[in-house]
C-alpha cells in the first residue's frame, strides 16, 4: 500500500515536472514566434536596429565625438533570418520531444494532432499579442517541406508489396481520386443551386476545382498516422501507395480546372487534352525521375575514393529530379519516387556501410523535421488565415468527403477483387476507406488559388476537412484497428531462410507460368531480373559486386550486420553457434581429443571478421600521423570515454575469443546482447561534421582562390605593363 | 479413362477433373489446349522432352526439378489428369472453399499442400527431410557457378541452423512450414488462371 502511494507520488512528481518543462518550452515558443512572425509575414525588412555600429567613423567624422571602442555590440539584423528559422525548427523539435516525455498522451493522441494543437496555440498567442501569424507559404511547402518526406518514403518503399499490388493501387489512385473529385464537385454544385443557402455564386467549375483539391489522399498525413498503428503491410502499402500515386491526378485536375475556371467553358477537345495531359504528367514525371536515378546510380559507381560525399549525391540527384519535374508541371512526387526506387539497389551495392547509415538517418531526420513543421504551420495558419464560415458548405464538404471515400473504396474493391489473387475483405476495405486522410497538400493547393471571395470559403472548408480527418479519424483509427482485429505488422527481421525460399518460390512460379503459357507477374519479373543482371548491373555497379547474385549479397549483409553487432556489444555471442555447426560438420569420424579443436571457417568470412576486429580493436593504439578531412577512421574530437570503452571491449573480446576458439563449443544459448548505440551515433555525427566541414572549406577555398586570382591577374597585368615600360 | 489416348476431352472427364482439382470449365478447356500444343507427339501424354522444348524453362535454374514434379514416381509420361493435378496446387485459395466440406480431404491448393509441393522439390530422396546436401544442390542451382563451395556451405549451414529445432541437422516439413509462416504463401504460390 505504502509502495503504491510512494510510486504514484513519484509518478505525479515526474508528471508535474514534465508539465513545468513543457510550460517553459511553450513560453519560449511564444517569444520566438512573436519575433519570427514579424519577419516571415512581412517579407520586407523592417527599420534597421538602432543599435547598429556599422559606421562609427562616419559619425565620429561628422560629430567629432570620440566613442569608446564597443566591447559588446548587438547586431541582430545580421543574423535575423537564419536565426529565426533555426529557432522555429528547434522549438518544433522540442515540442515533439516534450510529447514523448508525457507518458499517457502519446499513446492516446497521435502526434500529428498534438502538433496541430500546438500550432493553434501558438497562432492564438501570436494573434493575441497583436502580430500577424505566419501562414504556410505554398512555395515553402512545396519546395522545402514536402520533398524530404516524399524522398524518405520513396527511397525506402518496399518494392515487393508495391509491385505485387500495383494494379490495385493504381485503380484506387486514379479512378478513386477522379470519382471523389467529380462526386464532391458535382454534389456541391447541386446543393449550391438550391435556394436559400446563399451559395448561388459558386459555379460548376469552381466546385469541380474545389472537389479536385479536396479529393486527394495526403501522403504526409497518412504516413504520420500509419506510423503509429503498425498495420499489416498490405493495407499500409495500399493506402500509402495510393496517396503517392494520386499526385499526378491531382496536378492535372487542378491545373485543368484552374484554367477552365478562368475561361469559363469546357469543350470535348479540352477534356480529351486533359486525359492526354494526365498521361504526360505521370509518365513524364516517372521518366524524369528514372533518368536522375540512373545518373545517381552511375555516379555512385565512382565514389570509392570519396566516401564522405556519397550521401550528398543521393540527396541532390533526387532533389533535382523533383525540381526538374516541377519546372514542366509534371508530377514532382512521382518523379521523386521513381528516382529513389531506381537508384536504390545500385547505390546500395556501391556505397559504404557508413554512407548507407548516413543516408538512412538523414532522410529520417529531414522527413521528421518537415512533418513536424508542416503540422505546426497548419495549426498556425488556421488561426491566421481569413475565414469565411458557411455552415452548409463546410458541413456538406465534410460529409461528402467521407461518403464519397466510402462509396469509392467499396465500389472499386468490388471490381478489383475479381482480379486479385488474395481478395480484400470487408474489414480491410473499411480500413482503406477510413485511412484516407487529407492534409497539408490540399491546404497549400487551396492557398494557391487566385484571390476571390470564394477562396476564403474554400480554405475554411479545406481546413475543416483536414481537421476532421486528422483529429477524428486519426484518433479513432487505432482503437478501431484493435476492435476489428485487423492483422498487424509482423515485426521480424528477414532471415536467410525466407530469402532462399522466396527466391526458390519465385523460380518455381516462373517455371509453372511458363508451362501454362501464362505470361503473368512472375514471368515479367523474371525477364526484368535477367535484363538487369545482364546489362544494367554491369554499368551501374562498381567492381566485382556487379556479378554477385542477390542471395550472396543478402547473406553478406546479414553476416556484416552480425559482425558489427558483435564488435559493438563486445560479446562473441553469435560467433560460437555458427562456429559450432561448422566445426561439427568438419570433425572427422575418428575421435578428436577433447582439447583444442580449431574450427574451420570460410576464408572470406574469416577475412571479414578479422578486418572488422582489427579496425576496431586496435583503434586505441593507432595514432593519426596526419589529419586529413577525408578520413573517417579516427576523429580527434572523440573523447576519452570511448577510448576507455574500446580498451575494455578489447580485453573482454580477447578473453572470449581465446575461450571459444580453443574449446569445442556446444550449442549455447546466446547471452543477452547489450546494444551499444554509441558507435553508430558517433559515426553519424562524425560523417555529418566531416561532410559539412569538407563542403564549407571547399566553397571557401574556391571563393578565396577566385578572389585571389582576380587580384593577382590585375596585379600581374600592372607589373607586366610596368615591366614593359621599364 | 486409363491410359488410352484421347485427343478430344470428354465431358465426364472435365467433370472429374473439376471435382478433383477445383478448376472451372473454361480454365480446364484452356489448359487442355495448352496441353495439346505442348504434346508434339500427339499421343495424349507429355514426355520430358516436350517440357524441355519450352524455351523459358530451359533457362530456369529449377527447370529440371519442376519438370520432374509433373511426372509421378518412376513414370516417363504424364497424361492430362496428372498435368492438371500438379497445376491444381497453384490455384488461388478461395474463401468459400473453407466452409464446404469438413469431412472431405484437403483440396489440392490448400496452404499445406502448396508447401508440401515446394518441400518435395527440395527433398529429392523423399525422406521427409531436407538434408544439407539437398539444400546445397538447390543453392548451387540458384546461385550459379561463380560462388565457392565454402561460401555456399556456410550459407547452407546457417540456413539449417536457423530453421532446425529438433537438432537433427536437417529441415523437416514442420520446420519448413514454421519458417515460412511469415511469408504470404497463399499469394506467393498462386497463379491467376484466366477464366
Amino acid at each position: 500500500m505504502a509502495e503504491l502511494l510512494g510510486s504514484s507520488s513519484v509518478r505525479s512528481g515526474r508528471a508535474s515536472f514534465c508539465l513545468r518543462v513543457v510550460g517553459f518550452v511553450l513560453l519560449l515558443v511564444f517569444a520566438a514566434a512573436a519575433s519570427a512572425s514579424r519577419d516571415i509575414s512581412n517579407g520586407t525588412s523592417k527599420e534597421p536596429n538602432p543599435a547598429r555600429e556599422e559606421d562609427p567613423h562616419h559619425r565620429s567624422n561628422t560629430t567629432h565625438h570620440k566613442k569608446a571602442f564597443p566591447v559588446l555590440s548587438f547586431n541582430y539584423e545580421h543574423v535575423r533570418t537564419p536565426f529565426e528559422i533555426s529557432l522555429w525548427i528547434l522549438l518544433a523539435l522540442l515540442m515533439k520531444l516534450g510529447f514523448h516525455i508525457i507518458p499517457r498522451l502519446s499513446h492516446v493522441v497521435p502526434e500529428s494532432c498534438l502538433l496541430i494543437f500546438v500550432g493553434l496555440l501558438v497562432g492564438g498567442i501570436i494573434k493575441a499579442i497583436g502580430e500577424k501569424p505566419p501562414i504556410l507559404d505554398s512555395t515553402l511547402f512545396f519546395l522545402y517541406l514536402l520533398p524530404p518526406i516524399i524522398l524518405d518514403a520513396g527511397y525506402f518503399l518496399p518494392i515487393r508489396p508495391f509491385t505485387e499490388n500495383l494494379g490495385t493501387i493504381l485503380v484506387f489512385a486514379v479512378v478513386g481520386t477522379l470519382w471523389n473529385a467529380f462526386f464532391i464537385g458535382g454534389m456541391m454544385y447541386a446543393v449550391c443551386q438550391i435556394e436559400g443557402t446563399g451559395l448561388g455564386g459558386v459555379d460548376l467549375l469552381s466546385c469541380l476545382l474545389f472537389g479536385a483539391i479536396i479529393s486527394a489522399v495526403d501522403p504526409v498525413a497518412v504516413l504520420a498516422m500509419f506510423e503509429e498503428i503498425h498495420i499489416n503491410e498490405l493495407l499500409h502499402i495500399l493506402v500509402f501507395g495510393e496517396s503517392l500515386l494520386n499526385d499526378a491526378v491531382t496536378v492535372v485536375l487542378y491545373h485543368l480546372f484552374e484554367e477552365f475556371a478562368h475561361i469559363g467553358t469546357v469543350t470535348v477537345a479540352d477534356a480529351f487534352l486533359g486525359v492526354v495531359c494526365f498521361f504526360v504528367v505521370s509518365l513524364g514525371g516517372i521518366l524524369v525521375g528514372a533518368i536522375y536515378g540512373i545518373l545517381g546510380a552511375f555516379t555512385s559507381r565512382f565514389t570509392s575514393h570519396t566516401r564522405v560525399i556519397e550521401p550528398l549525391f543521393v540527396f541532390l540527384y533526387s532533389y533535382m529530379a523533383y525540381l526538374s519535374a516541377e519546372v514542366f508541371h509534371l508530377s514532382g512526387i512521382m518523379s521523386l519516387i521513381a528516382c529513389g526506387v531506381m537508384m536504390r539497389p545500385y547505390v546500395e551495392a556501391n556505397i559504404s556501410h557508413k554512407s548507407y547509415t548516413t543516408i538512412k538517418y538523414f532522410l529520417k531526420m529531414w522527413s521528421s523535421v518537415s512533418e513536424t513543421l508542416i503540422f505546426i504551420f497548419l495549426g498556425v495558419s488556421t488561426v491566421a488565415g481569413p475565414h469565411s464560415w458557411n455552415w452548409t458548405f463546410v458541413v456538406l464538404t465534410v460529409i461528402l468527403c467521407f461518403v464519397s471515400r466510402m462509396l469509392g473504396v467499396v465500389g472499386l474493391t468490388y471490381i478489383i477483387n475479381k482480379f486479385r489473387i488474395v481478395k480484400l475483405t470487408k474489414k480491410e476495405q473499411f480500413i482503406v476507406a477510413y485511412g484516407g486522410l487529407r492534409g497539408a497538400i490540399a491546404f497549400s493547393l487551396g492557398f494557391l488559388l487566385t484571390n476571390d471571395k470564394m477562396k476564403d470559403m474554400f480554405l475554411t472548408a479545406i481546413i475543416t476537412v483536414i481537421f476532421f480527418t486528422v483529429f477524428v479519424q486519426g484518433m479513432t483509427i487505432k482503437p478501431l484497428v484493435d476492435l476489428l482485429a485487423v492483422k498487424k505488422k509482423k515485426e521480424s527481421k528477414r532471415s536467410i531462410n525466407e530469402e532462399i525460399h522466396t527466391q526458390f518460390l519465385d523460380h518455381l512460379l516462373t517455371g509453372i507460368e511458363d508451362v501454362c503459357g501464362h505470361y503473368g507477374h512472375h514471368h515479367w519479373k523474371d525477364k526484368l531480373n535477367r535484363f538487369n543482371k545482364a546489362y544494367v548491373k554491369k554499368w551501374l555497379i562498381a567492381g566485382e559486386r556487379s556479378t554477385e547474385p542477390q542471395l550472396i549479397s543478402f547473406y553478406n549483409k546479414l553476416e556484416m550486420k552480425q559482425a558489427i553487432m558483435l564488435v559493438e556489444s563486445g560479446s562473441a555471442a553469435k560467433l560460437p553457434s555458427t562456429l559450432s555447426s561448422v566445426s561439427m560438420q568438419n570433425i572427422q569420424p575418428r575421435a578428436q581429443p577433447r582439447g583444442r579443436i580449431i574450427p574451420r571457417i570460410s576464408k572470406g568470412r574469416e577475412e571479414e571478421i578479422r578486418k572488422l576486429l582489427r579496425a576496431n580493436l586496435q583503434k586505441t593504439r593507432q595514432r593519426l600521423r596526419s589529419y586529413s578531412r577525408h578520413d573517417l577512421m579516427i576523429d580527434p574530437f572523440e573523447d576519452n570515454m570511448s577510448e576507455v570503452r574500446f580498451r575494455k571491449q578489447r580485453v573482454e573480446m580477447e578473453r572470449r575469443m581465446s575461450h571459444y576458439l580453443t574449446v569445442p563449443a556446444n550449442r549455447q544459448e546466446a547471452p543477452p546482447v547489450r546494444k551499444v548505440r554509441f558507435e553508430s551515433g558517433s559515426v553519424k555525427v562524425t560523417v555529418l561534421l566531416n561532410l559539412c566541414r569538407c563542403l564549407s572549406i571547399q566553397m571557401y577555398n574556391i571563393l578565396f582562390s577566385c578572389h585571389v586570382s582576380s587580384v593577382l591577374t590585375s596585379e600581374a597585368q600592372a607589373d607586366f605593363l610596368r615591366g614593359k615600360k621599364c | 479413362m486409363g491410359s488410352r489416348a484421347s485427343t478430344l476431352l470428354r465431358e465426364e472427364e472435365i467433370e472429374e477433373i473439376k471435382k478433383e482439382t477445383g478448376f472451372s470449365h473454361s480454365q480446364i478447356t484452356r489448359l487442355y489446349s495448352r496441353f495439346t500444343s505442348l504434346d508434339k507427339g500427339e499421343n495424349g501424354t507429355l514426355s520430358r522432352e516436350d517440357f524441355q522444348r519450352i524455351p523459358e524453362l530451359a533457362i530456369n535454374p529449377l527447370g529440371d526439378r519442376i519438370i520432374n514434379a509433373f511426372f509421378p514416381e518412376g513414370e516417363d509420361q504424364v497424361n492430362f489428369r496428372g498435368f492438371m493435378r500438379t497445376l491444381a496446387h497453384f490455384r488461388p485459395i478461395e474463401d468459400n472453399e473453407k466452409n464446404k466440406d469438413p469431412t472431405a480431404s484437403e483440396p489440392l491448393n490448400s496452404r499445406t499442400n502448396k508447401l508440401l509441393f515446394a518441400f518435395r522439390l527440395y527433398d529429392l530422396d523423399r525422406d521427409d527431410k531436407i538434408s544439407r546436401d539437398e539444400l546445397l544442390q538447390v543453392l548451387r542451382m540458384m546461385v550459379g557457378v561463380n560462388i565457392s563451395d565454402e561460401q555456399l556451405g556456410s550459407i547452407a549451414d546457417r540456413t539449417i541452423q536457423e530453421a532446425d529445432q529438433n537438432g537433427d541437422n536437417s529441415i523437416s516439413f514442420n520446420e519448413f512450414i514454421k519458417v515460412l509462416e511469415k511469408v504470404d504463401v497463399e499469394q506467393k504460390m498462386s497463379i491467376r488462371f484466366l477464366h
